[in-house]
């Protein structure tokens, strides 16, 4: 049953005379949350764009499956100020859905009484539920979340991971997740990546990361970026986030 | 009946202000007022090249226009230029080669006034088929495209990932607004048409909340400036093209009158009373 949707294939995207990310290679299979996560500038987005064919990778190859519904929540988006769009019209902006089906997805993401709303007067963290109000609606097989959590408050941002990790049951969709915020995602999270130009690290969050002590220890002061795993880095960065020649010669 | 041409002006302007209405609304979502300026500047050039060759001066003007729209496409992907100044960049030199070869061909005689302006007055049949018939298409492609393209419109990657045919949608966006400025040119003139596109349609925008909304209302105040427009011109004796733009220009002064709020505030006063 465990079908990849998408494969990344040592994929490297090259823009402006550098690698704006190279070598990097993932699978995001059916029921699968896979995680990316790394510093700003790693080639995260790039990564996600990848997975979805709107850039094409320079080197490497990236494979879609055929026929699958894809839903992305892009990081930024912007609603020029002379277009007219209430929420409901945003959900059918791609695919024209049934009344009761977007008041599902919006009671969902618990922005249901905004359905007729101008777009432009929602907040940040409303209209960051209604991107995922949005993706959620189109049922998909394939799914990318580029920090969906942005601007929303913190209880919305636990609540709405467990969200992800309902549909992820529900409909029984690959999901391709950034985030910056790893503490509140790993319990969700079947494969962690860590980018920054490169694979640096790989694997599956240990089950340390779901005791409750960890979650204590771990839980406000420190980087979770940085406390989640023991990079055991063969390499240093330089301040641009290339790697110090040096070590590769090692 | 379409012997009068008081008729065939209003058939060719009514039916241009139909299509004009919802590609407007475009042009002003995706910013390309400006885009429709530089279409219709170099349309001089499909103008002189029609009656240096003797052939349908619609049908030219739509060549030329298609090739600038193309010719726009491939510069953006080959400079670093931002899209104002590529726009610039053509509309200006081709307006200029036009020009030349206007002075250059001197047995050429072109009414400039008429091409600058327009004269709806003087279409005929033929014309009022081009603008029926083309309008058709034009409206029934953009249908078909609507969808991918305002989703591009919206945002280009998300439509991409989610595996619309943005570019696609957008090139044929582009190849519509040509064939509508070739339409236009003897009804309102190269200078006057962009104010066709964006006047109802921005009047449109204070009276719309939804996308299809915004696209029907800028027909209706596209027509109504039309209808009305002709009979003033024909009142006062104005020259047609620029009286159904004031036209439009009064609709739009008129939409931003907040009635709404003039409504809902005597409603507050008369309750607090």
């Amino acid at each position: 049953m465990n079908k990849s949707l998408v494969e990344l294939n040592n994929c490297g995207v090259f823009r402006n005379q550098k690698w704006l990310v190279r070598g990097v290679s993932l699978k995001v299979s059916q029921g699968e949350i896979v995680t990316l996560i790394g510093p700003n500038g790693s080639g995260k987005s790039t990564t996600a764009k990848m997975s979805l064919d709107i850039l094409k990778p320079d080197e490497g190859t990236n494979t879609i499956k055929k026929d699958i519904r894809i839903s992305y929540v892009p990081q930024k988006i912007s609603i020029d100020w002379s277009l007219p769009l209430r929420s409901i019209d945003f959900v059918n902006l791609v695919t024209k859905h049934k009344t009761s089906e977007i008041n599902d997805a919006l009671g969902i993401t618990g922005i249901q009484h905004l359905i007729n709303e101008d777009v432009r007067n929602l907040s940040g963290g409303e209209f960051q539920r209604l991107l995922m109000a949005r993706a959620i609606a189109k049922e998909p097989h394939f799914l990318v979340l580029d920090e969906p959590v942005q601007g929303v408050d913190y209880s919305g941002e636990i609540a709405l991971y467990k969200t992800i990790q309902e549909i992820v049951k529900k409909i029984n969709c690959g999901i391709l997740l950034i985030s910056h915020n790893l503490h509140v995602v790993m319990s969700q999270t079947d494969y962690v990546i860590c980018l920054n130009g490169h694979v640096c690290c790989s694997g599956i969050p240990s089950s340390v990361i779901k005791d409750q002590e960890y979650i204590k220890l771990f839980g406000s002061n420190i980087d979770p970026t940085l406390s989640l795993y023991k990079h055991n880095h063969d390499h240093h960065h330089l301040p641009d986030g290339s790697i110090d020649k040096a070590d590769k010669n090692k | 009946m379409f012997d009068d041409f008081i008729i065939r002006a209003f058939a060719a302007g009514i039916g241009l202000a139909l299509i004009t209405g919802p590609l407007g609304c475009f042009i002003i979502w995706r910013r390309l007022s400006y885009f429709g300026d530089t279409i219709a500047h170099s349309a001089l050039l499909g103008v002189v090249i029609a009656y240096a060759m003797n052939f349908n001066l619609i049908i030219a003007v739509f060549a030329v226009s298609c090739f600038i729209a193309l010719s726009l496409l491939f510069l953006q992907k080959r400079t670093n230029l931002p899209d104002d100044a590529l726009l610039g960049l053509l509309a200006h030199s081709v307006l200029a080669i036009g020009l030349v070869l206007l002075g250059i061909l001197s047995f050429i005689r072109i009414d400039l006034i008429g091409l600058l302006f327009g004269d709806i007055l003087s279409v005929n049949i033929t014309d009022v088929l081009f603008v029926w018939i083309g309008g058709s298409i034009v409206l029934i492609v953009l249908i078909l495209i609507w969808r991918p393209l305002f989703a591009a419109t919206v945002n280009l990657e998300l439509a991409k990932a989610e595996g619309l045919n943005a570019d696609l949608a957008n090139a044929i966006f582009t190849i519509l607004i040509a064939s509508v400025i070739a339409i236009s040119i003897k009804i309102v003139g190269i200078l006057l048409i962009t104010g066709l596109l964006i006047i109802p349609a921005a009047a449109s925008r204070n009276l719309s909340s939804t996308p299809i909304q915004m696209a029907i209302i800028s027909s209706v105040i596209g027509l109504v400036s039309v209808v009305l427009g002709l009979q003033t011109s024909m009142i006062w004796n104005s020259p047609t093209g620029p009286t159904i733009l004031a036209i439009a220009l009064g609709v739009f002064i008129l939409t931003l009158i907040p009635l709404k709020k003039l409504l809902i505030s005597k409603k507050k006063i008369e309750l607090s009373n």
